[in-house]
């Protein structure tokens, strides 16, 4: 079983050496014809830029992704430049019909998009020419490998039970050098995803074939993201369900977030534009969802007749009274940990680190300021969308609405949510964005705190401090602060996930819906101790 | 301003600490030579099984001890001047007190054994202990073999901690069968079958004779009382029952027994002297209760009880309901009310049992068989509610009531299997009635 555990390892380890090897690989040129249907059906103004791009790309020669990247990004600059030349220049001589003239040659754009559109145009190699054989070598190795890794677990984990032993031994999951490893790694992924896709487009050609069979388009760097996700996410929940075993409402929640993945975020969105319908996700509420009433998404629901009208109430219905109505009846973690994407990769892939959380009190400071900064944030920039979208300004009080909406998607969308929020794994625990970033976990907490029925409770006098309970929550909930004062636990950030209840070894904590009434329960003198004295202090 | 100090700090003295300043701006110290901030002692096996690090045991943060104007003062108290109202520390600094709270808690059995002070005997219950079970056990390379000495719950716990080391285990057990001084044959047996379904060498009816030596003064074997057989290994764990920890106390004034004796006030002999905790020993016992109780929760009650006491609100100590709980390797247990093993019930004490054909899930009814009063109930992987049973013993109803209302006493995770409409069957069968399980009712559970 050992073996088998460390061959996985090694075949894993290879998997992934291929996946981030297969970078390297291939040449990217483009034939005089390929560039110019490209240039056609960009539709560029600019007549610089086919000059400019054919002397970067139009060779024999081989260029390796880098060298690509940056040809093609200085061909645009070039293009670029030549017009803003004149734009100076017909500004210094004062001659504004000219001047004007010259912005519609500009290509806008960020220049690693451009450059990724062409690269995979342009992409020769193994990893195109042989997408099946480098899927299998890169993701089949790797799932494979993962897989021998995790399931011997079965046995060599023994008995079902708490399967902590350890956890803060392990230089994966106690921030030793495997984990700073892996935190490399992913924010390398996270930064590369989003800001050069051009380096990353071998990936993306090993999912063309799956992309296109679901969708009927090639893949994008999203829908590579996307299967990549889903992958990620279905073998971590083996090993949820080999590690929770004993443990139903583990099992029940791991596959309720792999399903809302698989089904909702991945299938259901590809689906959809192979039927030439907008690509929508219909669990993912505003605003966490902070796009939806951006003036381009409500202009294509619009005209994407009855069908898009559909998703836009949807949408609306979904934040105004699904998602209340539910916390009020479940707490948030029907969403936060049944269903929520976020939440289903910090569930599986974020498992082995949820211990790694920060419980001080400065901690919850910091995570209440910034949470509430971020959904102050998405509803200011919300107001300012839906006043560009109603009146057509693209400015609100001297301030672009384009601006706005372009920093929120840069610091939140990306470096918050994407770089940090599952880079940080390693380091910060699993729940990173969901805890300190996400503002419709914030919404959500509201509710939960003032108004649900949903509360852990605690049982009677039973707590012996130990700190399980706190050390395994993922949120950096102090749980033990209140099981040890016998008093429940009803905190705006509580995802719901049950761990602490069920790492606790004398049976203390119960997630419940129940009543609303008794649900916050502050104690100083715990069940258990003299009737008389409980009542003098609990009711003083 | 009154200064009050006290000596320990576990559960006992800092809950009496908290609840003092939460009453009163008294000056405030806590003295323990073990380590200046708090801990969870229960805590400590996780440290070493990798659960947890050391700062993981701590409730409070370290900045909690000055906002809260208690101070830590790390030192060990070789004697108390109860004429002067001194601590004399081993380093001969003094401390001067108006009022003393003695929490000193426990310190491991030694029954005299031979070679027990050898290096590489530990007991398992002082932060100290745990340093040395990490120099000596650190993995199965440096430790070939452990033996455990005492079959209770520290010695449970202990084979856990080293097992999850793959240390090899033997474990002596001086009775019949595990901790069956306590739990009925039913629920000893089938701890008895899981400790060996995790590797654990258990000798049930074997006492230690004596441990050897090797030449540098480490463990080198233990010797079998009964069959005189030598098991050989690197580190023994005593781990038979813990017993006050008072030894400095042994030549002054105050009274003692096997503990600090108190009144129910918490008082001992001298004024404005208390003990609370391990240490405290009852001149008679409170209800069922033992005259000393070396629980977690009972520690923290005195403390919660003493501080009134202390902020002029004279208090008797009047602990509830007996409950309990531990967990034994997988199987967590709870226990509500009094249910004595066989060995110790009496005649009136009835059992009702059930257990399930194949998982290690059983419950233990304990009732009076002329008045049918519910009396207790032990439950093994069934996590059962505190308030439910409390109320129930509070208002003293019969064990047919109990079964009826399982299911407002079930605590278990959502959609766990439950297994009262089968426990209800068997009680019927048994009893030749037909009492009908009641739905789970919220409105019952939080009606008090």
């Amino acid at each position: 079983m050992k073996l088998i555990k460390k061959s996985g390892l090694i075949i894993f380890l290879i998997g992934l050496m291929f996946f981030v090897g297969s970078i390297f690989t291939g040449s990217f040129n483009l034939k005089q014809s390929e560039l110019d249907t490209f240039l056609k059906e960009q539709n560029y103004k600019s007549k610089v830029i086919k000059g400019t791009l054919e002397k970067a790309v139009v060779t024999s020669e081989e260029i390796n992704i880098f060298q690509f990247s940056s040809r093609v990004i200085e061909a645009y600059e070039t293009s670029n430049n030549y017009y803003d030349g004149l734009i100076a220049k017909y500004d210094s001589e004062k001659k504004w019909d000219k001047k004007g003239e010259q912005y519609q040659y500009k290509i806008f754009g960020k220049p690693h998009s451009l450059s990724f559109m062409l690269a995979k145009k342009a992409g020769k190699g193994f990893a195109p020419d042989n997408t099946i054989l480098m899927w299998f070598l890169t993701f089949g190795l790797g799932i494979i490998g993962a897989l021998l890794f995790i399931v011997p677990d079965v046995v060599l984990l023994g008995k079902p039970g708490i399967k902590n032993d350890g956890i803060f031994l392990n230089a994966a999951t106690n921030r030793g050098w495997i984990g700073w490893f892996a935190f490399i790694f992913l924010v390398t992924f996270y930064i590369l995803l989003y800001f050069y896709p051009d380096i990353i487009v071998n990936w993306v050609f090993l999912v063309d074939p799956i992309s296109t069979s679901i969708s009927g388009n090639p893949a994008s760097q999203w829908f590579l993201y996307g299967f990549l996700y889903c992958v990620v996410m279905s073998v971590m929940a083996v090993r949820m369900y080999i590690k929770y075993r004993h443990n139903k409402y583990q099992i029940l929640r791991t596959t309720s977030v792999l399903f809302f993945q698989i089904v909702f975020a991945f299938l259901i969105p590809e689906i959809l534009v192979r039927f030439e319908k907008p690509w929508y996700d219909f669990k993912n509420a505003f605003p966490l969802d902070y796009d939806f009433f951006f003036k381009w998404n409500l202009d294509e629901l619009i005209a994407s007749g009855s069908f898009g009208l559909f998703i836009l109430v949807w949408g609306i219905l979904l934040t105004v009274v699904v998602v209340p109505i539910m916390v009020y009846f479940f707490g948030k973690r029907w969403y936060c940990s049944w269903v929520c994407g976020c939440g289903g990769l910090a569930e599986t892939l974020g498992d082995p680190y949820r211990q790694l959380s920060s419980k001080t009190l400065l901690s919850w400071r910091l995570e209440r300021i910034i949470i509430h900064t971020v959904l102050i944030f998405v509803l200011v920039m919300t107001g300012f969308a839906l006043y560009t979208f109603f009146y057509g300004a693209d400015q609100v009080l001297g301030i672009k609405t384009q601006t706005i909406q372009d920093i929120y998607g840069f610091l939140i969308g990306s470096i918050f949510a994407g770089v940090i929020g599952t880079g940080f794994y390693p380091i910060f625990g699993n729940r990173v964005w969901c805890r300190f970033g996400c503002p419709l976990a914030a919404y959500l907490g509201f509710i939960q705190r003032f108004k649900s029925r949903f509360r852990i409770t605690t049982n009677g006098g039973q707590c012996i401090s130990c700190g399980n309970c706190s050390t395994y929550c993922e949120q950096g909930i102090d749980v033990r602060a209140y099981a040890q004062k016998g008093e429940n636990i009803v905190r705006s950030s509580c995802v719901g996930c049950g761990i602490c209840s069920a790492v606790c070894p004398r049976g203390v904590l119960k997630l419940e819906n129940g009543p609303e009434e008794g649900r916050i329960n502050p104690t100083e003198i715990l069940l258990g101790n003299d009737v008389d004295l409980m009542e003098l202090v609990n009711d003083k | 301003m009154e200064h009050i100090v006290i000596i320990g700090n576990g559960i006992s003295g800092v809950t009496a600490a908290r609840h003092i300043r939460k009453n009163s701006d008294k000056k405030i110290t806590i003295v323990s030579s073990e380590n200046k901030y708090f801990f969870s002692r229960t805590a400590l096996m996780y440290i070493y099984m990798g659960h947890m690090k050391f700062e993981h045991t701590q409730p409070y943060e370290n900045w909690f001890w000055k906002k809260n104007n208690i101070e830590l003062k790390k030192g060990y108290v070789n004697s108390v001047n109860f004429d002067k109202n001194l601590l004399e520390f081993s380093n001969g600094e003094i401390l001067s007190f108006d009022k003393l709270i003695l929490a000193t808690g426990s310190k491991p059995n030694k029954f005299g054994w031979p070679g027990q002070d050898l290096n590489g005997v530990m007991g398992m219950y002082h932060k100290q202990d745990l340093e040395k079970l990490e120099k000596f056990a650190p993995n199965n390379k440096v430790c070939k073999r452990a033996v455990i000495v005492g079959g209770g719950l520290i010695g449970i716990e202990l084979a856990e901690m080293l097992r999850s080391r793959k240390i090899p285990v033997t474990f002596l057990v001086r009775e019949n069968s595990f901790w069956d001084g306590v739990l009925p044959v039913q629920e000893s047996e089938m701890i008895n079958k899981h400790i060996k379904e995790h590797h654990i060498d258990l000798r049930l009816n074997t006492n230690l004779k004596e441990i050897k030596s090797d030449e540098f003064g480490q463990v080198k074997s233990v010797i079998i009382e009964e069959t005189g057989e030598e098991i050989l290994c690197d580190v023994v764990g005593l781990t038979a029952g813990v017993t006050p920890n008072i030894n400095f106390l042994k030549d002054s004034i105050i009274e003692l027994g096997r503990g600090i004796k108190v009144n129910r006030f918490l008082e001992t002999n001298i004024p404005n002297i208390y003990a609370i905790g391990d240490c405290a020993e009852q001149h008679n016992a409170i209800g069922q209760r033992r005259n000393i109780e070396a629980v977690w929760y009972t520690g923290r009650m005195m403390g919660e009880t003493i501080a009134q006491t202390i902020c002029n609100n004279r208090t008797e100590y009047k602990p509830g309901h007996w409950f309990n709980s531990a967990k034994f390797l997988d199987i967590e247990y709870q226990t509500y009310g009094w249910v004595f093993s066989e060995r110790n019930k009496k005649e009136n004490e009835t059992y009702f049992q059930w257990q399930h054909p194949k998982e290690n899930i059983c419950i233990t009814l304990s009732y009076d068989n002329i008045s049918r009063k519910f009396l207790g109930i032990n439950t093994f992987g069934i996590r059962m509610r505190h308030e439910f049973f409390d109320k129930i013993l509070t208002e003293k109803q019969s064990v047919e009531y109990v079964l009826k209302h399982l299911a407002d006493a079930n605590f278990d995770p959502e959609f766990y299997k439950l297994h009262e409409t089968k426990i209800v069957e068997k009680f019927n069968k048994e009893n030749g009635i037909n009492i009908q399980l009641k739905k789970k009712s919220w409105k019952r559970i939080f009606s008090s």
